[in-house]
């Protein structure tokens, strides 16, 4: 509801809200899947590389990709950046890092949240395990975060 | 959702939160809205009242300082009907969205249509605004419940083309 600000001008919150249900396909049907079985899978492309999280086509030369492989569980960081103030509908309440994770047998990496505890603890190259969460719901969050290995 | 069955979609909501500042012009329309009036504005005398105002004519960039009361009775000069439910329109489906050209409005103004079959609405239809009992009056366009057919004879089409 609109409320009054002292110049008599209408002030009001506006909420733009899409709920998409999106579905997976052949791929990310598989992947999350597995990914409720607190397993990790990537995809491996006819030169060998294997993607993470699991593209259908091959970005390089856009054969179609079906040989789904387990990877992970640990991994190490790529790369981070620090979320001093998280908003309401990150994955933490509290600071942590967003990171890429590159898990143990893929060539790419996955983007998620680091918990670590504090800014100061975190390095490139450092080891990371999956935290899964304790009621999967089918959804990246069935992966809560990754904490620091070491 | 048993564990036995695979993934098959997932939820990805995507929620933008504004605070969203009327200003002067819409402000001054939706106090109207709270006493039961549809205010738009115009430049001067002569040139199209614009409903809900902005604050200036589009055309000219003048500004469109003079309030005019439009009255809240109009023309359907386009329709959709809604078969997909959304959260902050809470009808029964499905409905009928409208734009309906306020006698008095140099624009059409948009809205929903209730209290008619959907075989009956059409381009030309002569309606009316239903509002909210005075408790529930607001400076908000859901003061304006919905609106339903008049039973007056319809405008002819060229009368309302260019809305159209």
């Amino acid at each position: 509801m609109a409320r009054d600000l002292g110049e008599g001008v209408l002030r009001g919150l506006h909420v733009l809200e899409y709920p998409y249900k999106r579905s997976l396909g052949p791929v990310l049907g598989p992947f999350f899947t597995a990914l409720r079985e607190q397993r990790i899978l990537g995809i491996r492309t006819r030169t060998g590389r294997v993607l993470v999280p699991p593209a259908e086509y091959d970005p390089e030369t856009g054969e179609a990709l079906d040989e789904l492989v387990p990877v992970g569980p640990g991994g190490q960081i790529v790369s981070w950046c620090w979320v001093a103030r998280p908003r309401q509908k990150q994955p933490l309440p509290h600071p942590f890092a967003f990171a890429l994770i590159r898990l143990d047998g893929a060539d790419s990496a996955l983007l998620h949240a680091v918990d670590a505890g504090e800014e100061s603890r975190l390095r490139t190259g450092a080891r990371v395990r999956p935290r899964w969460a304790e009621e999967p719901q089918g959804g990246i969050r069935d992966l809560a975060c990754f904490e620091l290995a070491e | 959702m048993g564990d036995a069955d695979p993934v098959k979609a997932i939820v990805t909501p995507v929620r933008l939160e504004y605070q969203c500042s009327a200003g002067r012009a819409a402000t001054r329309f939706l106090r109207g809205l709270a006493q039961r009036k549809i205010l738009g504005a115009r430049s001067r005398p002569g040139e199209p009242v614009y409903v809900p105002p902005r604050g200036a004519d589009p055309r000219t960039a003048e500004l469109t300082e003079e309030m005019v009361e439009v009255s809240d009775r109009g023309t359907v000069v386009t329709y959709s009907i809604v078969r997909v439910p959304s959260e902050n329109i809470k009808l029964e489906l499905p409905y009928v969205c409208i734009n309906v050209l306020l006698d008095g409005a140099g624009i059409p103004f948009f809205h929903v249509l209730q209290n008619c079959p959907l075989e009956e609405v059409r381009i030309g239809m002569r309606v009316r605004a239903v509002w909210v009992p005075d408790a529930e009056l607001a400076p908000a366009v859901t003061s304006i419940r919905y609106f339903e057919p008049l039973g007056e004879p319809d405008v002819p089409f060229e009368e309302i083309e260019e809305h159209t």
